[in-house]
């Protein structure tokens, strides 16, 4: 599968959205998509943030630099448009701890009290132990990237924040900033604040993109957390399919595949005429793999149709057989944006 | 370096051949050692780990074995089949296994886990307060960790349960997918730090003791606390560490208790990948610190393999054919065929590379490699087939 041959879209399918959260099953690929996302959405003049709460550094080593700190790092340009205009992804590791403190730094002018809280531990206790505390903070932080104010003097202000966001089983319970609290935080400052957040989470400027790949248990996952994101009243995005297998064959092929129907002479006299020495077996071989490949192809297609039903846009990404690398990564990022992601 | 005249090495460098490394792993010679008590299922998720841990555990009952597994969150499909569709936190029979042996399953229900902890540790009066409290409640159904700590919690359970009743030779455990690879094994170290904390001190003794010295201190505290969370926030903490302080002398016991039996002989790791790059780190990750932490590692299992190329044709020279063919027509099927070909021989090369190079870092890890089924298991013949290509490695 070469390069789509037009690199934009007309219209992106989520041109009003400023904050991209994407999650998914784990082992889908969902720190790839975000990332490649992140450089599709970078386009000419455009400033992008990609952000991971994980602690997992996924970020640095797609990108091949240093562990990212808690500081916007300029990562890397964005895809280039048709005209071969481009803009700047940042990248961001957001961690609990320094979000509290920056938070108490940039709201709060404790004096001494701030100093107390950390010689006693409770910068600690709120940021490891304290339950959905934890949750706030890295969701408080992703906020302030989408919503910069007159606090944060100096910052950069994004066009785009990408979220490499926690898998679907915890998506909604993460994004649920007021729930999480309701019933620890009844009042005061810190309830308020949640409330905001939780109008930008729910607003059309918000869209939460869930990455599958065609098989069962993934796009029954993916069924489910629509289904309780709409539930949350949380904005659906867009499913993006990933690891999607070539497509060399046509329909009318993988039948014959299936069934043992492809014509083997034809492809013998092929295989000679491309220069290749025809053992025994090589057709054999050929016609075996083709049949396997149609099998899970097949499987594919029901799965495919599944998605299909779901009502949201979706958007396929192939599986590339060396692996991802930084060009990898933008090769995704055409993908998406000719599909109208970006 | 000492050198020795009858070892000396000929030869160094990249042609060097590898060091000795534990080949296959064997899979039945496990499952039918009746040593083998408890086999614990990890890796990072979406490899595959709960459909391994009960492909294991039928297998093992189908040799004979007295088998539970022990599930963190099975597909439904899967999870009916076995009877376990329904969380009530108890050990179900499995119908449908073939031979003398059995198999129980159960799905672990955190909270409820949990829950009976503390209606066993603490007098009926605390246990209600503690239910009831905010911060238990939040800590019983979302706090990261917990679901490792409960995880290790049923496992003790169900050990101390079979070992006085009998019940089961084997336990098999699927470890839920953690952020940090081994929560599981520090959780009962996390919830007591916690609950020794300097902070958590203060809290349940603001007023006594060498603390009085600090109120000064403490009071600025709680007043900011209060300012940004408001008060009853701090109250409900209050109520909730100095109610759990008094039935946690029985928690660290228990895990620690859970954690020497983890590391004791009977007791093997297994550590589940796919053959990918972040899952590979993440099983290199656990390797390294069930090292560290002196845990019976048994063996990794690479879940999810490409399924190997047929024949010797190489993926260039597939691939250039296929060129040539498709110049001459663009939609000719053997072209086609020629670059799935190479696709195929491509994926299983990149796999096998990676493969080697966890080997060459690990010699010592004894491994399986599963090949990806073309669909998903959902019954026990499904397992049964998984079980099979496990033991053949």
């Amino acid at each position: 599968m070469g390069l789509p041959c037009r690199y934009a879209a007309p219209v992106s399918d989520w041109a009003k959205v400023r904050l991209h959260v994407v999650s998914g099953k784990g082992g889908t690929g969902k720190s790839t998509v975000a990332s490649a996302l992140a450089l599709a959405l970078a386009g000419r003049g455009k400033n992008v943030l990609l952000c991971e709460v994980e602690g997992r550094q996924g970020i640095a080593r797609m990108f091949d630099v240093d562990p990212l700190p808690y500081v916007e790092r300029r990562l890397t340009t964005g895809l280039p448009d048709e005209d071969g205009g481009r803009g700047v992804v940042h990248a961001l590791h957001i961690d609990a701890e320094s979000a509290l403190l920056e938070y108490l730094s940039m709201y709060y002018r404790l004096g001494r009290a701030g100093k107390a809280l950390d010689r006693f531990g409770v910068i600690e206790f709120a940021t490891t132990i304290a339950p959905g505390v934890r949750d706030v903070l890295l969701t408080g932080k992703v906020y302030e990237a989408v919503e910069r104010n007159s606090r944060n003097k100096g910052a950069i202000t994004y066009d785009h924040v990408v979220l490499d966001a926690p898998p679907t089983g915890r998506i909604c319970q993460f994004l649920n900033v007021s729930n999480e609290l309701a019933g620890l935080a009844k009042v005061g400052p810190i309830k308020a604040q949640s409330d905001t957040m939780m109008t930008l989470f729910r607003s059309p400027r918000t869209a939460v993109h869930l990455v599958t790949v065609l098989e069962e248990m993934p796009v029954q996952e993916t069924i489910d957390g629509i289904a309780e994101l709409r539930a949350n009243r949380l904005p659906v995005g867009g499913v993006i399919v990933n690891l999607v297998r070539p497509q060399d064959l046509t329909a009318d092929d993988l039948a014959a595949a299936r069934t043992g129907g492809l014509d083997q002479a034809a492809i013998e006299k092929d295989l000679s005429a491309g220069g290749l020495a025809v053992t025994p077996t090589l057709v054999d071989d050929l016609v075996a793999e083709a049949a396997d490949h149609a099998e899970r192809r097949a499987l594919e297609d029901s799965q495919r149709a599944l998605v299909a039903q779901l009502d949201v846009p979706s958007y396929e990404l192939p599986r590339i057989a060396g692996g991802i690398d930084i060009g990898g990564l933008y090769e995704l990022a055409a993908h998406l944006r000719a599909q109208g992601m970006a | 370096m000492a050198r020795s005249s009858t070892q000396r090495q000929t030869r160094v460098g990249p042609a060097t051949p590898p060091a000795r490394r534990a080949g296959a792993l064997d899979v039945d010679a496990l499952l039918d050692d009746p040593k083998t008590g408890i086999i614990v299922c990890c890796g990072s998720g979406g490899v595959g780990k709960t459909t391994t841990s009960a492909a294991l555990a039928l297998r093992a009952a189908e040799r004979g074995r007295k088998v539970v597994v022990l599930t963190i969150d099975p597909a439904r499909r899967l999870a009916q089949s076995m009877g376990i569709a329904e969380l009530d936190n108890t050990p179900r029979p499995v119908s449908g296994v073939q031979g003398d042996g059995s198999l129980d399953a159960m799905m672990l229900d955190m909270k409820r886990t949990f829950d009976e902890v503390v209606i066993a540790q603490a007098s009926p009066e605390k246990a209600k307060q503690i239910l009831a409290n905010p911060f238990y409640i939040a800590l019983s159904s979302s706090f990261a960790g917990t679901q490792e700590y409960m995880a290790m919690e049923k496992l003790g359970q169900l050990h101390r349960d079979s070992r006085e009743a009998g019940t089961y030779d084997l336990i098999v455990v699927d470890t839920p997918p953690s952020r940090s690879a081994l929560d599981f094994l520090d959780a009962p170290e996390r919830l007591s730090s916690f609950l020794d904390g300097k902070f958590v001190r203060l809290m349940m003794a603001p007023a006594k003791g060498p603390a009085k010295l600090m109120t000064a201190g403490f009071s600025l505290i709680t007043n900011a606390l209060t300012r940004i969370l408001g008060a009853q926030f701090l109250k409900d903490l209050q109520t909730f560490v100095t109610a759990l302080d008094t039935v946690f002398g029985g928690f660290r016991q228990r895990a620690q208790l859970t954690y020497s039996l983890l590391k004791a002989d009977g007791t093997a790791f297994l550590v589940v990948a796919a053959p990918e790059p972040d899952a590979l780190r993440e099983a290199e990750y656990f390797v390294e610190r069930l090292s560290e932490d002196g845990m019976p590692l048994a063996g990794l299992v690479i879940n999810r393999a490409s399924p190997e190329p047929a024949g010797a044709l190489s993926a260039d020279e597939a691939m250039t054919a296929a060129e040539r063919l498709r110049q001459q027509d663009a939609g000719s099927l053997t072209a086609g065929l020629l670059r799935l070909h190479g696709d195929r021989v491509r994926m299983v090369q990149r796999e096998g590379m990676l493969r080697d190079r966890f080997a060459t870092a690990h010699p010592q890890v004894a491994t399986v490699v599963v090949p990806a089924l073309a669909g998903d298991v959902h019954d026990l013949d499904g397992l049964r087939t998984v079980g099979t290509l496990l033991s053949q490695g």
